[in-house]
């Protein structure tokens, strides 16, 4: 803003790396190819036509972990499957964000037995949670932004 | 993940480990497995193509399927012990979440047998709703079959289409009873509610357009030759070897055995409606695939009958024996005796017999049945879902055996298996 004021327009936009870098990281989340139950095939509905999560710059899932930034929990979390929750968290290279979609993934939702881990947030940290059972797409979308948003905010001295 | 080959490195502990596993695959795999002749390939939890959280481990000689062991509960909820601590009324919500491609299908299997176990009665309107949406979620159901499948064989577009159109049918879901997929709505003794009244034009402009759209999938697929290469001849099930392994619905009907519990043990009216039941000839992936097709259209033929049925016959959606079934929310005001029973029901719910009883549906998988044994009191003893995807799971060693890895994929598409089915 100053230098253009002195210099006029050059064709160039000042601004901070971290807002920089937070701008690309949005832009381009890629999702985990991962579902685990009722919630995924909302997860599906966005994905496709009438919701068209691209929109977001989303439409590419990840099949490995490697390549993933952002790991949507979508359904019910066995006993038997958390572990294999968490390796996949641990192979996905930072910066990685976890969103818990539904109430199964956030705090067990109707399932308060044997089977069920009570919300995802007990093997792996989550930054956004979507209520529902199962959400609407409007709901993962909302829930997205939100995530948007949050990853806008982080600063450089964090990253570390 | 492989777990033969063992690390040129591994660490005491590691190569203990390891030969742990092997023991415990002993007998399971061939002995070539265990002298490192053929691999030892780990497919799922996590796998795209897996349809959910099934994993399996596959003996490969090359390319070629030696073995194939599913390894199922990555997905178990606990649903069949949880609606034994439930009063009947209670435990739908909790079908819903079963199959959750098709919940009316579970809601429905779940109120027959409840039904039968309490000799209850339902209304013939009531039955024909119930007949309109068991037909929608057959056709939701097989959306998300064919834009899975299709995706899986590398044909990314059809999915995109799909889901188009079952956004629609979700919408209708969502008018009957304020939820997209976990409806809760075919209950036992009715249903929740009778149709909002811009059910029906909707329903009938879905109508309209559905065949044209089923022509659309049909030009992407049908004729298309990759999708034939990888389709025909791939998983072939004899007749014989489907009915051995309990497979039903349209996997066994791709095998040419006509078994259709619409036709076979008619329940909610279906006897009374004019459809016929599509056969395969080769039972292979590709008969399988043409046959879920097919139902498309004789769903619309049996929709288009409900539709003329509903619109003539006007009634009750909900049985008028107050000691199972509670009162309209319109009959609280007006009756003392009606606010009774809703508190009651509401709180206590009914006492069932001292009984047990089988009853089995038609879903858009196959034959899912609810085995309930009442106490006399008013929760289960025991509840039980026999389940057409822990079937056909059971049957994936033997389909496979002898096809090609890239198969396996198109297989399991073709059997359509919904994990929480299997595992519930």
């Amino acid at each position: 803003m100053g230098v253009s004021e002195k210099l006029g327009n050059l064709g160039v936009v000042t601004t901070t790396v971290e807002q920089a870098v937070n701008w690309a990281r949005t832009g381009a989340m890629w999702p985990l190819l991962f579902g685990l139950a009722c919630c995924a095939i909302e997860y599906m509905s966005s994905q496709a036509s009438s919701y068209d999560l691209s929109r977001f710059g989303m439409e590419l899932n990840r099949a490995t972990p490697r390549q993933a930034d952002l790991l949507i929990v979508s359904g019910r979390l066995t006993r038997k499957m958390a572990p294999v929750v968490r390796q996949l968290y641990d192979q996905m290279a930072e910066p990685k964000w976890v969103i818990s979609m539904g109430d199964c993934a956030s705090c067990g939702g109707v399932y308060n037995n044997y089977a069920i881990v009570q919300g995802v947030d007990e093997i792996i940290p989550v930054d956004v949670y979507i209520a529902g059972c199962p959400p609407r797409p409007e709901q993962l979308l909302h829930g997205i932004l939100t995530l948007h948003e949050k990853v806008k905010g982080e600063r450089i001295a964090d990253w570390a | 993940m492989a777990v033969a080959a063992a690390p040129q490195e591994a660490s005491l502990e590691e190569q203990r480990r390891w030969e742990g596993d092997l023991e415990e695959l002993r007998g399971l795999v061939s002995e070539r497995a265990v002298s490192g002749d053929t691999m030892l390939l780990n497919m799922g939890p996590h796998h795209p193509s897996t349809h959910g959280v099934l994993r399996l481990l596959l003996e490969l000689d090359g390319e070629q399927i030696v073995t194939c062991l599913p390894d199922i509960g990555f997905l178990h909820t606990g649903i069949e012990k949880s609606i034994e601590d439930k009063s009947y009324e209670k435990a739908v919500p909790l079908t819903d979440r079963m199959d959750y491609l098709s919940p009316m299908s579970n809601n429905m299997a779940y109120a027959a047998a409840v039904e039968k176990l309490l000799d209850l009665d339902v209304p013939e309107r009531a039955q024909i709703i119930r007949v309109t949406c068991l037909e929608l979620a057959r056709c939701a159901s097989h959306l998300v079959w064919l834009g899975t499948h299709a995706i899986d064989m590398g044909a990314m577009s059809v999915l995109l289409y799909a889901f188009r159109e079952r956004e629609r049918i979700l919408g209708m879901f969502e008018m009957l009873s304020g939820q997209r997929m976990m409806s809760s709505y075919i209950r036992p003794g009715g249903l929740w509610r009778d149709v909002p009244s811009d059910f029906l034009p909707t329903l009938k402009q879905f109508l309209n357009d559905f065949p044209y759209k089923v022509d659309d999938y049909e030009a992407l697929l049908t004729k298309n030759p990759i999708w034939k290469d990888r389709s025909q001849g791939v998983g072939v099930v004899e007749p014989d070897v489907a009915l051995a392994y309990g497979m039903t619905g349209p996997a066994l009907r791709g095998s040419g055995v006509n078994w259709d519990l619409r036709k076979a043990q008619p329940y909610s009216g279906y006897e009374t409606y004019d459809f016929n039941v599509p056969l395969g000839e080769h039972g292979d992936v590709y008969d399988r695939y043409l046959i879920r097709i097919h139902e498309f259209r004789e769903s619309m033929k049996i929709l288009q009958q409900a539709v003329a049925r509903l619109e003539r016959t006007p009634g009750p959606t909900r049985s008028e024996n107050r000691k199972y079934c509670p009162p309209l929310r319109s009959e609280l005001g007006q009756s003392m005796e009606a606010v009774i029973h809703h508190f009651k029901l509401w709180t206590y719910g009914y006492d069932a017999p001292d009984d047990e009883i089988y009853s089995a549906i038609e879903s858009p998988r196959g034959e899912i049945g609810c085995y309930i044994h009442g106490t006399g009191a008013n929760k289960p003893r025991r509840v039980h879902f026999k389940t057409p995807s822990f079937m056909h799971i059971s049957a994936l060693p033997v389909i496979s055996q002898g096809y090609l890895l890239a198969d396996m994929v198109a297989i399991i598409g073709s059997v359509d298996i919904v994990l929480g089915d299997c595992d519930r």
